[in-house]
């Protein structure tokens, strides 16, 4: 199944190029001759300013004369906000970077985003890439899909030669490692702090989670109301959440994101709770060899179930000035060529497009070789459940940090979740 | 009807000299003060803003999820406050009396070493702060494992007992030379001959100061209060730049101005609602309001005040 589209998906992108190239070259030669159109581009990958200015924007700048690409970038944190307030001032760029799910839903239903859904380049991705950036009934989609992230955990190589540590296949092994190297005492075991909070629930509760309510079928389960947080699958990952606050480094309850980034990439700490995001910023601060492994399973031979969590998508602003040039350049980000340029220059970025894409980095070849091994599913507080109040993603930041801080034990946790859950959704009423 | 030309004329020439003031305040200050309270009585509806009366109070004095946050931010406010009443007054009173002593050796050195971070931007002291008490790089850790004392050390700003004590310190030490300033100024202005007066009569040292120093820069002290007091329920960018607009750990440095900032501008998966934004606004200029007015009719009306 999986072969079989991914060979249709190769030849129908192979021949969408071709038709997009010749509607680009033929609109391009005409267009030269006026002025230039500037597409400016908003996005929360402030990172990623220099890979899109080296790398990007000559690449579609060479192909499509007359269409100049302006990346304008704010920081993560507040970027939903920044772009709200300048969607509705009307002062905001023509292509729009797309949160996945109720975030551009939002936009879209307040006439902010364009419909995307008949544009060539959409024809290169699957349903289940699509289904961050659709209509609750999967009619239109608003948003070109660029790239998931994938979670596990990233580790220090020498770190695990030196004291002697294999890979850690089950939950046994991991945690029969994390004592190795917390009695050994060269390294930090974890690299993980709690004081931004959002990383104990992405990088903690939605990275070993799968493993326990199965992936996609216990997050439809979970969808449908047919399972509830204060079930054992949905307890279980914070059971194993409350044993990591003793392998976390001293004062981790006051330790940043970027302290965590630091720690890591210095050497100091063996293992790193990561989303593959991280590969391309760890590949040029740390010196030392560094391995991924998914995140452990309870046996030996259970399945595994990874988060490859659609993350990145790309948009229109429904009132841009330049719709056609917004068309040509949405087309291109469909295309086999942007998916490899883009997965290459920001390895960690996996491409959702159907065609095949080769990847260079050996860290990023490792995190991508789990689809095969193990069942994908995306973060489970994303779609649908995060749309009242209270937000059961923002709950879970919470809940994650309190119960590794040991304030609060597992199974209150997820009873408090579940009443905040069931306080506004129909299903688990 | 020269009565009436003569009306006209005071009114020019007051307009001329208050127009400045008066236009740019109004502009800056005024309509966007009210502006905020006329906004705090809509809400937003598929794209149409719409009238709603009180409303959004309601949502944030009655619904639990919002008078939770709200009620904590108070308490947190009061805390922040309270400790700066405690601390910070106090420390800068006792500092500008021992510069004003006039036997103290590099006075203005030291007057100028505690008011400069006073001038500091709130970014600054919060980032350098942050990195002075951090578990992993900073140097506290390390200056306390001199003295033999690393058992008291604790991540200070990543506790939740502590958070809020320590970012209030922090503002203590930034904010002290302001107090000491204002009371060093009342002091210089308290003639020699009243000091004299009562050396002859034998009050000297210790008690000159208690009878008769702070019962002269009582007023001066009134006011302190009075800005601390506004200041600190103003307060934003400490807690801002040293915590987030998550005011963490688990919204234990929440104060009013962060609550609303978050309400009104959004933060990572929570969208903005500039009308919940204005109601907290209004209501932190309700709150503000009612604590100047208990200071200027209870207490400045009937304070005593001195003629030199």
């Amino acid at each position: 199944m999986d072969k079989k589209t991914c060979k249709t998906g190769t030849r129908l992108t192979a021949s969408f190029t071709a038709m997009t190239f010749g509607a680009v070259f033929a609109f391009g030669t005409t267009a030269a001759a006026a002025d230039d159109v500037t597409l400016t581009i908003e996005s929360w990958r402030n990172d990623d300013l220099a890979i899109w200015q080296d790398t990007i924007i000559p690449a579609f700048e060479a192909k499509h004369p007359g269409i100049k690409l302006k990346f304008t970038p704010s920081s993560p944190a507040e970027y939903n906000a920044v772009l709200n307030s300048k969607l509705s001032a009307g002062s905001a760029g023509d292509i729009i970077t797309c949160r996945p799910f109720d975030a551009s839903l939002a936009l879209y239903e307040a006439g902010h985003l364009s419909d995307v859904t008949g544009l060539e380049g959409m024809k290169n991705f699957s349903p289940v890439a699509k289904s961050g950036w659709s209509t609750d009934d999967a009619a239109i989609q608003f948003c070109v899909p660029m790239a998931s992230v994938i979670h596990g955990f990233i580790y220090n190589k020498d770190a695990f030669s030196e004291l002697g540590i294999e890979e850690p296949q089950t939950e046994a092994e991991f945690f029969a490692a994390l004592d190795k190297i917390k009695d050994d005492g060269t390294y930090i075991p974890m690299a993980m702090g709690t004081n931004d909070q959002w990383e104990a629930a992405t990088m903690g509760y939605n990275n070993i989670g799968p493993n326990y309510w199965k992936g996609e079928e216990g997050r439809l389960a979970l969808l449908a109301g047919k399972q509830k947080l204060t079930d054992e699958a949905w307890v279980a990952p914070f059971r194993q959440l409350a044993k990591w606050g003793q392998y976390l480094g001293d004062g981790y309850e006051a330790q940043t994101y970027p302290d965590s980034q630091n720690i890591f990439t210095l050497g100091r700490a063996a293992i790193y709770p990561a989303g593959s995001w991280e590969i391309s910023g760890f590949n040029t601060q740390a010196d030392f060899k560094m391995g991924a492994f998914f995140p452990p399973v309870a046996n030996a031979g259970d399945t595994c179930y990874i988060s490859d969590h659609t993350d990145i998508g790309i948009g229109m602003n429904a009132k841009t000035a330049h719709p056609e040039a917004a068309t040509v350049f949405l087309n291109w980000v469909g295309t086999t060529e942007f998916a490899s340029l883009f997965a290459n220059a920001l390895p960690g970025f996996f491409p959702l497009s159907s065609g095949t894409v080769e990847l260079e980095d050996p860290l990023a070849q490792e995190f991508i070789s789990w689809r095969g091994e193990c069942e994908s599913s995306i973060r489970s507080t994303y779609q649908v459940l995060s749309r009242g109040t209270p937000n059961l993603e923002n709950d879970t930041w919470n809940a994650s940090v309190a119960v590794i801080k040991g304030e609060e034990s597992p199974e209150d946790a997820g009873k408090r979740l579940q009443e905040g859950l069931a306080s506004w959704y129909a299903p688990q009423q | 009807m020269p009565k009436q030309n003569r009306r006209i004329r005071i009114k020019w020439h007051i307009i001329v000299f208050l127009a400045p003031a008066v236009l740019v305040y109004t502009a800056v200050m005024v309509y966007p003060l009210f502006n905020t309270m006329r906004l705090s009585l809509f809400t937003e509806t598929d794209q149409q803003r719409v009238f709603v009366g009180l409303q959004n109070f309601r949502t944030l004095f009655g619904d639990d999820v919002w008078s939770d946050q709200f009620w904590n931010a108070l308490g947190n406010n009061l805390q922040f406050f309270l400790i700066h009443m405690l601390v910070q007054n106090p420390i800068g009173i006792a500092l500008a009396a021992i510069l004003s002593h006039p036997k103290l050796r590099f006075a203005s050195f030291y007057r100028s070493a505690i008011f400069i971070p006073t001038i500091l931007s709130f970014v600054i002291v919060g980032f350098a702060w942050k990195l002075i008490l951090s578990p992993i790089w900073g140097i506290a850790p390390g200056m306390l494992d001199a003295v033999g004392l690393k058992s008291l050390y604790a991540p200070w700003l990543g506790k939740e007992a502590y958070a809020l004590t320590t970012l209030s310190l922090v503002s203590v030490w930034q904010f002290v030379g302001i107090p000491m300033m204002l009371i060093y100024a009342a002091l210089l202005s308290i003639p020699d001959e009243i000091l004299e007066a009562a050396e002859v009569e034998g009050i000297t040292g210790q008690s000159a100061f208690w009878k008769i120093k702070l019962p002269l820069i009582l007023p001066s002290i009134g006011i302190i209060s009075i800005l601390t007091f506004v200041a600190n329920f103003n307060a934003f960018d400490l807690i801002y730049a040293a915590q987030g607009a998550l005011a963490g750990p688990d919204f234990s440095t929440d104060i009013l101005g962060t609550f609303m900032y978050r309400s009104f501008f959004g933060f990572q998966l929570q969208l903005g609602d500039p009308h919940m934004g204005s109601a907290i606004a209004s209501a932190m200029f309700a709150i503000i309001l009612v604590g100047v007015s208990i200071y200027l009719f209870g207490i400045q009306s009937r304070m005593r005040r001195y003629q030199f």
